[in-house]
């Protein structure tokens, strides 16, 4: 088997391990099957990679050839972002067997069944080189989304998980009505045929239009401030697990698709020119910086508070993104990838908290770094990472993010950088004020620290932090060829 | 050795002291081998540096231009030997203080001591400002344990400040610089030179310069001093490491390292981008003098006393003509071992009579002849007055601000001595010739264990050992300007 | 008239404000869906009217016929439709949780948000 043909399995081995998952009994063994298929897809994920930056691989579904049928085109953007979700779904796998099983009664069949489908819908999101198909693995990403979240022990599990559906369905029918758009206007659905039939149509209002709906649509899942409502709750009252697993892929996948959109489909010069995208995304990205990290500093439950800050990264990439240039371009992939290390990290430690101590309020953290002081370590060094210290993964992001800034010639959105990673700084030394500086309450029982297989992948996250904080070659290699992959080699749109 | 290797005989040292903490004789077996094998670590350095060629080493690449990187140059060297030579001292010193006042987790305490020194070295022979950067953030991260190591609600409290002052500081101003200087020329390799000139424009000089070094906070550059006295809870040797050895002397380094090798003394000298801070050093000289003539609490005048004497060093940084570098490097030798000398007196004087405050030590330097003499010697060496080492740092340092006429600077200068008269040497003064407090022996002799008393007498030897024989450093520092 | 003949887009366009309208105004979470049901059903006509070739007969391959509707449209609605259904079964099922959780499938009657002491069972 060829590696084209073994690249489609990446998506296909959750998605067919889905429902034996589902017919499996017990806890251990649906656990086993969902992190055996991750792996399985991470190791794909990780040999497509080299290949993918070489040139594009093109895997034709029931040898049916591109236009007609479906493609799976796979560049070095969307390897990257494979590799990285299949590579979070092993890590927080291996977290989650002990939260899962506090939070969970009943036999977890089901439960791992809808995570598999996630990660299936987000793999297929990636690889997918039609733009109807995106849709259906988005849809199927969504739909086992909203049923995880609803397993959180919480009842407003359910609302936030309602709310999400609203909200989710409608970005996901609005990025159909812009795909129905370009297919009324082009008559193809292949991205890359797209690309090409584009231009002749491109200043028609049909297209314009489509473009607007799609970036809204996009918008929605990526939790672009002002579409940014259904995030908090959702990341708040998911099972911790769910929580690690999309704070660190789904709105990565959304922001993949948008870039991919206005990227590889539109062509750069035409999205910035027939929309104001560069305004629109710079004043979104700023709003999403502040507002977000303002937010989270008042935040008592520190889920919600991650949640928020969540919501002010995607303003760096956002950021990114606006330059419009290659390096900012790069900036942002090389976010998407630093950030979904660093919130993985940081939900895993105060996952690992509310499994020992039962609660992610504040309070509950009191004088919780000498009791636990392996996980809240484990947080303070992903902490350091969020704020962008050098050494951290985070550092590397914002350096980029800095570079690009100064390359577009706006150094004054550096010290809007540097002011909103200071708010991190304080959102961040609540916690470790919390965790070393007060006292445990009279009444709190002494608890221990969490076992090994909490803290080992909790651990192992932080270390890739740090890891990729100084060995940057993999991703800024791999954020580099993403970038000039969308860009073209010479900068100019395909 | 390699730079690498000599800073890393401390962090190996923490390791094997963390592992060893059960058993105190190997723990304190480990921790001589440790100082002992880093002095001769930093002292095999010389060689090369006075031969005008500094060992150096590429450790790792982060990113193209962003290195992680070594090299021995005469300023390393000479805070690094400050350093090696006072681990020493200390390493005596605390072993028997720590023991005399029953503190527990002691093998988490000497960890900590020498990863403070590790980082310290690190800050020393750090090659560029991103290199100095993390091992200045280490240096804090691993002190902080050593500030709240009592563990009560003040430790807390003051390591909290401690912390909150030094990390918002460092991220929110000095990273700036950095970054700032990194995009105006490139590079954040420490040049001879300086690598600013050119690249940055004279109008926004003073500004870069006041992110840098405020942002110091180490240096406690006024308002960023109020982490100085908050860490105060700590244990007497720590004080006595933070502000003679460490951390205090790595933000003085600091503050040196980027006018020498980053502004360059030239730019710094033509343009006066450095006078407003000059200003402020000098306001904090005065402000903190007077502080501590109201204070009573012993360690935290001595603290102030600190602040006062670190601006010393910022002056000579600004002033940046020769001469006044000359000063500023040699006030960092000289007030680290002079200061040294009073912190060991004040632990002490708390392990032989369980004794803060100063009113309470009337007539006792007739129970501790042995303690209050060395205590006097720094004393002396402080104020710099002729026989003590201080004399030749604060001389160049006056050289120096008259030769740029910065009169204000002068003034700060000569009035700050006679404060230091006024709430430094009279501790000793009323200890010996005051009435004895209440509850001093009037009769007797009653002094710290020996250890702590050859610690102290070494140091204080030093301070009249650097009048007489200020060459070696001397010469060290004439390489920086030449 | 030239808007008039053009008349299935208006319904679409109708059918889609009114399903949106419903999504957004209504608190009853049945009501929502019944909302997000007409509005996605209007992207549908959209794709079907877009298939639609006046003249063309069904796309069945026989003799005698030169023209054809474009049957991929319909194959991606009827993807589309399931997916609605899947979405409308998820979100019904989720009403009827929140019913047994809260009593009500009323939004404006649940005021749960952000009760601080409630978080403890926010394990």
């Amino acid at each position: 088997m060829t590696l084209v043909e073994l690249m489609p399995f990446s998506v296909l081995v959750p998605l067919i391990a889905a429902p034996l998952c589902a017919l499996l009994p017990g806890r251990i063994l649906p656990w086993l099957l969902a992190l055996a298929s991750a792996i399985a897809s991470t190791v794909i994920a990780a040999l497509v990679l080299p290949q993918a930056i070489d040139g594009p691989l093109s895997y034709a579904f029931g040898n049916w050839p591109p236009p007609i049928g479906i493609e799976y085109r796979v560049d070095s953007a969307n390897a990257f972002v494979a590799l990285l979700v299949s590579g979070l779904a092993v890590l927080a796998t291996l977290w989650g067997r002990k939260s899962v099983n506090e939070e969970l009664d009943q036999p977890q069949g089901v439960f791992y069944s809808l995570f598999l489908l996630a990660l299936a819908g987000l793999m297929g999101i990636t690889l997918t080189g039609d733009a109807f198909n995106v849709f259906v693995f988005l849809e199927i990403s969504s739909l086992s989304t909203y049923a995880l979240i609803a397993h959180g022990p919480d009842r407003r599990a359910l609302l936030a998980s309602f709310r999400y559906l609203i909200m989710g369905t409608v970005g996901a029918t609005f990025f159909l009505i812009g795909v129905g758009f370009l297919y009324i206007m082009t008559g193809t659905l292949n991205m890359a045929d797209l690309a090409e039939r584009l231009p002749e149509v491109a200043d028609t209002r049909t297209v314009h239009v489509a473009l607007a709906f799609i970036i809204v649509g996009m918008g929605l899942k990526l939790a672009m401030l002002p579409l940014h409502l259904w995030l908090p709750n959702a990341y708040t009252y998911a099972p911790n697990f769910i929580s690690v697993f999309i704070a660190g892929t789904a709105t990565k996948v959304a922001l993949y698709v948008m870039i991919r959109m206005i990227y590889t489909v539109f062509g750069a010069d035409y999205s910035y020119a027939v929309l104001p995208l560069t305004a629109v995304f710079l004043a979104l990205a700023l709003a999403g910086m502040f507002i977000g990290a303002w937010t989270a500093i008042f935040q008592a439950n520190l889920k919600r508070m991650l949640a928020w800050s969540s919501i002010s990264q995607v303003g760096y990439m956002l950021l990114g993104l606006a330059l419009g240039t290659v390096a900012g371009l790069t900036a942002t992939f090389l976010h998407l990838f630093n950030h979904a290390l660093i919130k993985a990290a940081l939900f895993m430690a105060v996952g690992t908290v509310a499994w020992r101590v039962g609660s992610v309020r504040i309070e509950a953290f009191r004088g919780l770094g000498r009791q636990m002081p392996w996980t809240m370590t484990a947080f303070a060094l992903a902490g350091l990472s969020i704020i962008g210290i050098p050494t951290t993964a985070g550092f590397i992001s914002k350096w980029y993010l800095i570079l690009a800034a100064m390359d577009a010639g706006q150094p004054w959105l550096v010290a809007l950088i540097v002011i909103s990673s200071l708010m991190a700084v304080v959102y961040v030394w609540r916690v470790i004020e919390a965790a070393w500086f007060q006292s445990r309450p009279a009444d709190a029982e002494t608890v221990r620290e969490a076992p090994l297989s909490l803290l080992v992948p909790l651990w192992l996250m932080v270390g890739l932090n740090f890891w990729f904080g100084l060995d940057t070659r993999l991703p800024v290699a791999g954020a580099t060829a993403a970038a000039e992959a969308l860009f073209g080699p010479t900068g100019v749109t395909p | 050795m390699s730079p690498l290797t000599v800073i890393l005989i401390p962090f190996a040292g923490a390791i094997a002291i963390a592992l060893a903490a059960g058993q105190p004789r190997l723990r304190d077996t480990l921790g001589w081998i440790a100082a002992i094998a880093f002095f001769i670590g930093v002292v095999q350095q010389i060689g090369p540096v006075l031969d005008g060629a500094g060992r150096e080493q590429l450790l790792w690449t982060i990113l193209p231009g962003l290195d992680l990187m070594l090299r021995v140059e005469p300023l390393g060297l000479i805070f690094a030997l400050v350093a090696s030579t006072l681990w020493l001292a200390a390493t005596l010193y605390a072993q028997s203080y720590m023991k005399a006042m029953n503190y527990p987790h002691l093998g988490r305490f000497f960890a900590c001591y020498a990863l403070a020194l590790g980082a310290t070295a690190g800050v020393a022979f750090a090659d560029n400002l991103i290199t100095l950067f993390i091992f200045y953030e280490i240096l804090t991260i691993s002190t902080y344990p050593l500030v709240t190591h009592s563990g009560n609600a003040d430790a807390r409290r003051g390591g909290r400040i401690y912390l909150g002052y030094l990390l918002t500081s460092s991220i929110g101003l000095l990273l700036v610089a950095i970054l700032w200087t990194y995009f105006a020329t490139g590079t954040v390799q420490f040049t001879e030179g300086g690598i600013l000139a050119g690249h940055v424009d004279e109008t926004w000089l003073p500004l870069l310069a006041g992110l840098f070094f405020f942002g110091i906070g180490k240096a406690a550059l006024m308002p960023m001093h109020r982490w100085l006295p908050a860490a105060m809870v700590a244990p007497a040797p720590v004080s006595a490491l933070l502000h003679a050895v460490a951390v205090v002397k790595a933000g003085v380094f600091t503050v040196l390292k980027v006018a020498v090798y980053v502004f360059g003394i030239d730019l710094l000298a033509e343009t006066g981008s450095g006078i407003w801070i000059s200003w402020f050093a000098a306001f904090t000289i005065i402000a903190a003098s007077l502080v501590a003539l109201t204070l009573t609490d012993l360690k935290a005048r001595l603290a102030y006393s600190t602040v006062a004497q670190l601006s010393y060093v910022v002056i000579g940084a600004m002033v940046a003509t020769p001469l006044a570098i000359i000063g500023a490097v040699m006030h960092l030798a000289m007030h680290a071992v002079a200061k040294i000398t009073l912190f060991f007196g004040a632990g002490a004087i708390q392990v032989a009579h369980n004794r803060k405050t100063i009113p309470e030590l009337d007539g006792l330097g007739r129970v501790m002849p042995w303690t209050f003499g060395a205590f006097t010697v720094g004393t002396l060496s402080i104020i710099g007055l002729p026989l003590f080492g201080g004399m030749w740092s604060k001389w160049y340092l006056l050289l120096g601000a008259l030769e740029t006429h910065q009169l204000v600077l002068v003034a700060a200068l000569l009035l700050s001595s006679l404060l230091n008269i006024l709430y430094l040497l009279i501790i000793p003064i009323r200890a010996f010739f005051a009435p004895a407090a209440e509850g001093v022996p009037t009769e007797g002799i009653h002094e710290a264990p020996l250890p702590q008393l050859i610690a102290m007498t070494v140091c204080a030897a030093g301070c009249i050992a650097l009048f007489f024989w200020p060459d070696p450093l001397f010469h060290l520092a004439g390489m920086l300007v030449q | 008239m030239a808007a008039l003949g053009h008349f299935n887009y208006w319904i679409v366009v109708i059918l889609m404000m009114i399903g949106f309208y419903c999504v957004i105004a209504r608190g009853n979470m049945v009501k929502k869906m019944i909302g997000l049901n007409i509005f996605q059903t209007s992207v549908f006509i959209l794709f079907i009217s877009a298939g639609k070739i006046i003249g063309g007969s069904t796309p069945i391959l026989r003799k005698g016929v030169e023209l054809y509707s474009n049957p991929l449209p319909h194959v991606l609605i009827l993807t589309a439709i399931v997916v609605g259904v899947a979405t409308t079964a998820v979100g019904l099922a989720l009403a009827m949780r929140i019913k047994e959780a809260y009593g009500t499938i009323e939004d404006d009657l649940i005021h749960d948000d952000e009760p601080a002491a409630e978080d403890e069972g926010n394990r």
